[in-house]
């Protein structure tokens, strides 16, 4: 049988989840065509909060990347918005002209943000919060400093207010009821949440209704109230609802009411066309969380693979806050009535609010407030409707308290029924987690995402999904491991750098401060990767903190065993003269050095050299022309040659002049970790150039670059990045690919451990196949070697940081000294 | 030690250490490290740490420990007594801060 034709319109997070069914149901069914007015691929919108705040990057919230459409022979339009339907020729075509046929069609066009059409809402810095372009917006603005004024009290006006704040603006939210997200919480609740929020900075005003929006040149000014009261402000953030995005069904004769109307199995009133998402209306019912949205798209999958009887069925979607610090569960009904009774615990020391609400005995509502472990449990209860009489006394003091339990949350999962939700996004049970772990042998966190997407989309239940591995794995689950810095702070080192450069911390103690360090100075493993992380982000800005330095790079030299130091003086290209070599000789006669040897990097060891006699040694290789060579360094090392075409037969290219290049342009460069180059002048590779962190070996056409080798306790040949035809092209790769690293590399990871975490492909689509991104990088290495390419022998000799090689005072009586 | 044989020796001014430095003072066989912490609070320890005799006087000072270059131990500089799980003690000078000047207990 031919293959039908799916078309899909919007590629939002219903239709990527009816995808991934539809490919485990019947794979061969389907060639499937999206439309994406958005110009990228599927990702969890869900979390653009947290990369508005900085904790995560996009990459790190993409669902279905390019890969997965390619591997899935998808055929994705991105940045094509469809601008009709044909139902009597069965085609779509987009705004940009392209015209697909269809044998079913799909609508996902999610919902629009409504925004409240008062006077100047038209104006520029007037943003919605949907997607990544608004995220964008907003961050941008933030650089900026100043105003913002978020419109709406609710969950989305929430999370925009404190991402902005996070990002250094001075937030007002307006919100016109009179408490904080009134759908999902009672008064008490929200008079809570307002108070956590207020005590960030944040200023809520409830009960305010905006009259208009002020501008000047059609940028915005300001907010004025109904009553009067003028707001300040450079940005407004409108988040006070969404609307389902009807229009192309209803130009196209479809059933439409608030959503377009399907039937249980997502069917449209046209029998090809199906809808699925936040554009869907079933069962009178619009929904704008994931939870429902997942359903019709499992169940949507079914019914596109012929004929079954799978169909939506409504239930209660609980309510989180994405936002830290601010822990609340709403879930179910929880307005009062006289045939209702409330059970209330409030700790007001702790600020935490319980209430759970009942009816004929059973549980039908709860809002949780600072306490929320036990959402799930009161969730399950309103699900299965069971009878509470029985523990009516002790029902407000949680799961654990039943049966007089301690409170330990493993016990806690174990008590849990298999029907029991984990994860509300994706509707998760612990049965279906427990049966997967089981069938499949899985025992990473990684694998049961993979397989029953617990804790995939908002990630709040990962503790949980945890909690039912180790319990069902025993000792077999080793938690994922500890990815926090250091015990300092529960941030891993990626986290901790996108936070340094969005909200702009400048010193440590600002980071440590911002960051939450639960330590007053951190340790000697935070206090150098953040020195390095600053030294890094801010060149010129940040003064680099010696204190915060291992002992080899605060005295430049390696300390060695019996506490002496070695001295290397940089050879560039591993090129020397004789009038370098005497100075070297006559320096290790003078200071009676013990041993002199030839380094793996083609340069000169003098080791043994007494603390004392530092300075003096360096001041008279510095008399000879030679600076450090960094020998000690988180840093450019070295970058070793051949003879190239100057001596050797096979030589294709000057490869000793272009490593004498690059070690000029390079030296003095901080990076996260050792950082080793070599230039080979043909294939036969002398340099060693294919174990190195970035390697070079010339060819008759030019010069292939070549990065991520390993030849230590790891042992791991380079990948080809590209061929290039110009010296000056291999200078200006390597740097980029340099910055690069030294941008998002993690405080000692090797340019071999960067790359397999980020993957050889896309650090190539980086540095190699755009042209824009290269130079970007090229020009921010030069900018920050300015301050770099200092010899710090030299700094020393004229007294810097003196301290650190002469004692403070010697105490030794004169006799026992002669 | 016993107070009464204490000789306070002047062995230099506060701001001959950096914040969250330390300097070392040559006592005949013995290395003494004197650390100043961002309160500026001084004091001295043996310059060893007693694990791997790693020079303390060169390690990370952070509060009021101080962790070893060479083994990351992390010392007290109160007590002078490895903390954590570790077990270890290394020797304590007194120290006396008169204004800026800095007299060690020997
Ligand atoms: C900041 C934020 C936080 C959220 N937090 C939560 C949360 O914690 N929990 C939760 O459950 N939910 C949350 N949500 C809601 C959740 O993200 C949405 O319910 C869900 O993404 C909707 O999925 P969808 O597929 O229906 O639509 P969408 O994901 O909106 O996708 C629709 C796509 O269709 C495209 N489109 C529209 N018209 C056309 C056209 N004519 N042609 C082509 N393409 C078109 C749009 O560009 C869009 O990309 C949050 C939403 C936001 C914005
Ligand atoms: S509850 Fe959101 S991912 Fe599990």
């Amino acid at each position: 049988m031919a293959k039908q034709r799916l078309v899909i319109i919007g590629n939002g997070m219903a239709p990527g989840r009816m995808l991934e069914h539809l490919f485990e149901e019947n794979h061969a069914a389907f060639d499937v065509t999206i439309f994406n007015a958005e110009p990228r691929v599927n990702y969890d919108r869900i979390m653009l909060s947290p990369v508005l705040s900085g904790e995560k990057s996009f990459e790190d919230i993409i669902i279905h990347d390019d890969a997965w459409y390619a591997q899935h022979n998808i055929t994705l339009h991105k940045g094509a918005k469809v601008a009709k339907i044909d139902r009597t020729a069965k085609t779509v075509t987009s705004e940009n002209g392209i015209t697909a046929p269809y044998d079913k069609l799909v609508i996902a066009t999610g919902s629009d943000p409504f925004i409240i059409p008062c006077p100047g809402h038209d104006l520029d810095g007037v943003l919605p919060y949907r997607d990544l372009d608004d995220t964008d917006a907003m961050t941008a603005a933030a650089k900026q400093g100043g105003n913002a004024v978020v419109i709406g009290g609710g969950l989305l006006g929430l999370e925009a207010a404190a991402g902005l704040n996070t990002l250094g603006m001075d937030v007002t939210v307006l919100h016109l009821m009179p408490t904080l997200m009134e759908r999902q919480l009672d008064s008490a609740a929200g008079y809570l949440l307002e108070k956590e929020l207020e005590s960030r900075g944040i200023d809520i005003r409830c009960k305010s209704n905006t009259k208009q929006i002020i501008g000047e040149d059609g940028q915005v000014t300001g907010v004025e109230l109904e009553d009067g009261t003028l707001i300040k402000c450079d940005i407004v953030v409108m988040a006070v609802g969404i609307r389902p995005n009807v229009a192309l069904a209803k130009d196209t004769g479809l059933e439409v009411n608030r959503g377009i109307v399907t039937t249980n199995g997502m069917q449209t009133s046209d029998a090809n066309i199906y809808s699925i998402g936040e554009c869907a209306e079933v069962g009178g019912m619009v929904y704008g969380l994931v939870a429902p949205l997942y359903q019709m798209a499992a169940v949507a999958a079914k019914h596109l693979c012929g004929p079954t009887d799978a169909l939506f069925q409504h239930s209660e979607t609980p309510t989180k806050l994405k936002v830290t610090g601010c822990d609340l569960y709403s879930v179910g009904d929880f307005a009062e009535g006289d045939d209702r009774e409330d059970i209330v615990l409030r700790d007001a020391n702790m600020g935490t609010y319980k209430r759970v609400i009942i009816q004929d005995n059973k549980v039908i509502g709860a809002v949780l407030y600072g306490a929320v472990e036990d959402g799930g449990w009161y969730n399950e209860m309103l699900k299965s409707g069971e009878d509470i009489s029985d523990m009516r006394d002790t029902l407000i003091f949680g799961q654990a308290y039943q049966g007089g339990g301690e409170l330990d949350p493993l016990a806690m999962v174990a008590g849990m029924s298999d029907d029991a939700e984990i994860c509300g996004c994706n509707g998760i049970t612990k049965g279906m987690i427990t049966s997967k772990i089981t069938s499949m042998g899985l025992t990473s966190l990684a694998d049961v995402r993979a397989h029953t997407k617990a804790s995939a989309s908002c990630g709040s239940c990962t503790g949980l999904v945890e909690n039912v591995m180790a319990i069902t794995l025993g000792d077999a689950f080793k938690l994922p491991e500890v990815e926090g810095m250091c015990g300092c702070t529960p941030h891993d080192h990626g986290t901790v750098r996108r936070l340094i450069k969005s909200q702009g911390l400048k010193s440590i103690p600002a980071v440590m401060q911002e960051l939450e360090w639960n330590t007053p100075e951190g340790c000697s493993k935070c206090r150098p990767a953040l020195n390095y992380y600053l030294v890094a982000d801010w060149p010129g800005e940040y003064q680099d903190d010696q204190q915060s330095r291992f002992i080899n790079e605060r005295v430049h030299a390696n300390i060695q065993k019996d506490g002496t130091y070695s001295v290397v003086p940089r050879m560039f290209g591993g090129l020397t003269t004789p009038d370098e070599l005497r100075a070297i000789a006559d320096v290790a006669d003078k200071f009676e050095i013990p041993t002199v040897k030839v380094t793996g990097g083609q340069r000169i060891d003098l080791l043994g050299v007494k603390k004392d006699d530092l300075i003096p040694v360096w001041d008279d290789l510095n008399k000879a022309g030679m600076i450090s060579g960094a020998a000690y360094a988180k840093g450019l090392r070295t970058v070793k040659t051949c003879v190239g075409t100057d001596w050797c037969r096979f030589g294709t290219q000057d490869s000793t002049g272009l490593g004498v290049r690059l070690e000029k342009l390079l030296w003095g460069s901080w990076s996260p970790a050792k950082l080793k180059l070599a230039v080979s002048g043909c294939p036969r590779n002398c340099a060693e150039s294919t174990c190195k962190d970035i390697g070079i070996i010339c060819v008759d056409s030019g010069y292939e670059i070549h990065y991520g080798g390993a030849a230590g306790l790891h042992i791991q040949g380079t990948t080809k990045l590209g061929n290039v035809e110009t010296e000056e092209e291999v200078l200006e790769y390597c740097a980029a690919m340099t910055q690069y690293y030294r941008e998002t590399g993690y405080y000692l990871e090797r340019i071999y451990k960067w790359a397999d975490r980020l993957g050889y492909d896309h650090i190539k689509s980086v540095i190699y196949d755009d042209p824009v991104a290269r130079k970007d990088y090229y020009e921010r290495f030069l900018h920050s070697q300015k301050f770099a390419q200092v010899d710090p022998w030299a700094e020393r000799v004229k007294g810097a940081e003196a301290h650190e090689f002469t004692p403070m005072a010697d105490l030794t009586p004169r006799e026992a000294a002669e | 030690m016993n107070i009464q044989n204490t000789q306070w020796v002047t062995i230099g001014a506060l701001n001959d250490i950096p914040r969250q430095g330390a300097r070392r003072v040559i006592a005949g066989p013995k290395t003494i490290a004197i650390f100043r912490t961002t309160q500026d609070e001084v004091y001295a320890l043996e310059d060893k740490c007693p694990f791997k005799d790693g020079p303390l006087s060169e390690g990370i000072v952070h509060g009021k420990t101080v962790s070893c270059p060479i083994t990351n131990w992390v010392i007290s500089l109160e007590t002078g007594a490895a903390q954590g799980a570790d077990q270890g003690q290394t020797q304590v000078f007194p120290i006396k801060l008169e204004g800026q000047t800095i007299q060690l207990g020997l």
